[in-house]
């Protein structure tokens, strides 16, 4: 059965019985199982939760969890310690795009602040918070290591950096236009180093 | 133009490839390893060749190789420190996604002289798309027998995986990696043990740095000796050094130890001066933890003496005066930068990173935050000015790992060279440009 309750989120049976890894998903999941001693399984955790997350809509469910735990066979709680943990494991649904703009020295010095305000005004919402369509989530993020090419945004798997306005224009609408989830284990990542 | 060793060939088109990396030498310091030499010899070697950790602490990888235990029939370890997460460095990522078959092959000549049979990669989860490239190069590897078993026909049989991270500072401390590699939260490990002895699973393990790795393998090719001709003293060879801030020129270069820091920050070669022909205020020499300069410390010792890019020259006059070369992390601030500000940032990142685990940096790290945000409000005083520096020195020393020295020092040496500026913050709160500014991005409301 495992936790009942993970976070602020409750446990419900009924979606548990429907999570399921695709068989792709299933395979990436196996070969990352596969680089640890069988004894040591437990250390594809923090790998497979990347994969429950892009595969299940972009966070981590106590259904979500659980289903990792039953995978890994290990307890529930040792899921919840681990995502808990972590900032890029969302315990709470979000967008479709999740921005992460750094906003640490480097980015600062080169404007992240108004970067920041820029995208609340365009996409009137406060950083923290998800567009009323579910299209985009805004984030402030700590040292994405992107210093020489600041100020910059990860979303998904892809770094935008040398951000300008304009810059920011172009890749919401082009993330609007595509209107498809992007993930961490995005395979289609793009980056301007 | 100084020597390059690790990064010389990144123009190269396709460099990230395994045909054309061969093309220019690449892997000849595992052919020569493996076909010419014992394990031992390869360690002497590297002790020979005076290189130090390049993640930051700058200790003795070849001292630290011989600590490793090798009891019998124990697997022993090896595990890349790719958690490049020091604000202000990106010299790992530029490493690993322009010339990746560098590190894999520093992985397998360091592993072959270490006796490890396996080695892991952990590159921090914001790097997913840097984790796909070194993934990419080691299928190569792995195709061409330069990993797997029976490496080039020779008895060495090696197995090299990548694990990528979920977003944790803390996990580049090794014995965070350590966990986290296991599948846990990273909260930091009392040492002793140190993972030499008991590390990933229990078993002796070796924990370096991406950079570090990748300068074992001219270390092979040239012989430790010839390597400990380059730089000055005790600091040889080449170091990454990121570079980022109010400069013309932001990026990664490969210096020889001992260049000037005044030709790095002004000549084209390197940074290229200060933006907009703005005057240098203060400069972050090794990543956020090292303590901040003046322009006239950074680019002058207390003595005098030019102050030159070497462990030692940088941390010439202590803390008092001077500060340290860390992971490299170059952050250049001009005149109209606010070290208050600048400072808040930081602060926030390590508030934000503490595992929670050591009451001191758990409520250390917030506690000076919230002072900072006060003082930035302009609702600080005298006394929170006072009650900062003393927060950062209880915190200092009294930490399972390093992050709270890490969170200390930086607010300690912007009081000690710009304690003006925060008095200012406190005495004219109407000359605080970005008030509002502020309390928008904290969503808060305006007293």
């Amino acid at each position: 059965m495992g936790a009942q309750v993970h976070g602020t989120q409750t446990f419900n049976a009924a979606k548990r019985a429907e999570i399921k890894f695709s068989p792709e998903a299933m395979a990436t999941v196996q070969k990352i199982i596969s680089q640890y001693p069988p004894e040591r399984i437990k250390s594809a955790l923090l790998p497979v939760l990347h994969v429950a997350q892009a595969e299940f809509g972009g966070w981590l469910s106590p259904e979500t969890m659980d289903y990792v735990a039953e995978v890994l066979t290990i307890k529930p709680i040792e899921v919840f310690e681990v995502a808990s943990f972590y900032t890029m494991y969302n315990l709470k649904p979000v967008g479709k795009c999740t921005l992460e703009v750094c906003q640490t020295s480097s980015c600062w010095l080169n404007g992240a602040e108004d970067i920041v305000r820029y995208i609340e005004k365009k996409l009137n919402i406060k950083t923290g918070e998800t567009t009323k369509d579910g299209m985009f989530t805004l984030k402030v993020a700590e040292c994405l290591g992107s210093c020489g090419t600041a100020p910059m945004l990860q979303c998904g798997a892809s770094f935008h950096e040398n951000l300008t306005f304009e810059k920011v224009d172009g890749l919401l609408e082009k993330y609007r236009n595509e209107g498809r989830l992007r993930s961490y284990t995005d395979m289609d990542y793009h980056n301007t180093l | 133009m100084g020597k390059k060793l690790l990064i010389h060939n990144d123009h190269v088109p396709n460099i990230h490839t395994l045909d054309v990396y061969r093309a220019h030498g690449g892997y000849a310091s595992v052919e020569k390893a493996l076909k010419t030499m014992t394990p031992d010899q390869v360690t002497d070697e590297v002790k020979k060749s005076g290189l130090r950790g390049r993640g930051g602490a700058g200790f003795p990888t070849g001292m630290k190789w011989s600590f490793l235990a090798k009891p019998e029939g124990v697997p022993r370890y090896l595990v890349c420190n790719a958690d490049e997460s020091e604000p202000g460095t990106f010299k790992d990522r530029y490493l690993m996604e322009k010339v990746p078959h560098a590190l894999i092959e520093g992985m397998i000549t360091s592993s072959y002289a270490l006796g490890a049979k396996t080695s892991y990669i952990y590159i921090r989860g914001e790097y997913f798309y840097v984790a796909r490239i070194v993934e990419k190069a080691i299928e190569e590897a792995y195709a061409a027998g330069l990993l797997g078993k029976n490496i080039l026909g020779t008895d060495f049989s090696h197995d090299c995986y990548v694990q990528v991270g979920g977003g944790a500072y803390i996990c580049g401390e090794e014995t965070a990696l350590l966990e986290s590699l296991e599948g846990k939260r990273g909260n930091p490990r009392i040492k002793p043990p140190f993972p030499a002895v008991a590390g990933l699973w229990g078993c002796p393990t070796v924990v370096n740095n991406v950079e570090t790795i990748a300068a074992v393998c001219p270390i092979v090719n040239m012989g430790g000796e010839e390597y400990a001709k380059i730089g000055i003293g005790k600091s040889t060879g080449t170091k990454l050094i990121s570079a980022s801030g109010h400069i013309n020129k932001p990026g990664v270069y490969e210096i020889e130890l001992g260049i000037p820091v005044e030709e790095f920050i002004y000549s084209n070669e390197y940074c290229g001066g200060i933006r907009n022909g703005k005057k240098m205020k203060a400069v972050v020499a090794g990543g956020s933890s090292v303590p901040i300069l003046p322009t006239e410390l950074i680019l002058t010792t207390a003595k005098g003496e030019p102050r030159l890019m070497t462990y030692e020259s940088l941390g010439d006059g202590g803390f008092q005066t001077g500060t340290m070369l860390g992971s490299g992390g170059f952050i250049v601030m001009d005149e109209d930068t606010s070290i208050v500000k600048n400072l808040f940032t930081f602060t926030r990142f390590y508030h934000h990173e503490s595992c929670g685990q050591c009451s001191p940096c758990r409520e250390g790290t917030g506690w000076m935050e919230k002072i900072l945000k006060k003082i930035l409000a302009g609702h600080g005083t005298e006394q929170d000015v006072e009650l900062l520096w003393d927060i950062q020195s209880k915190i200092e020393g009294k930490t399972i790992c390093p992050l709270g020295e890490a969170a200390a020092w930086p607010v300690a040496a912007a009081l000690r060279h710009f304690k003006h500026e925060f008095l200012d913050y406190v005495k004219n709160p109407q000359n605080i440009k970005d008030v509002k500014h502020y309390y928008r991005l904290n969503n808060l409301v305006e007293a």
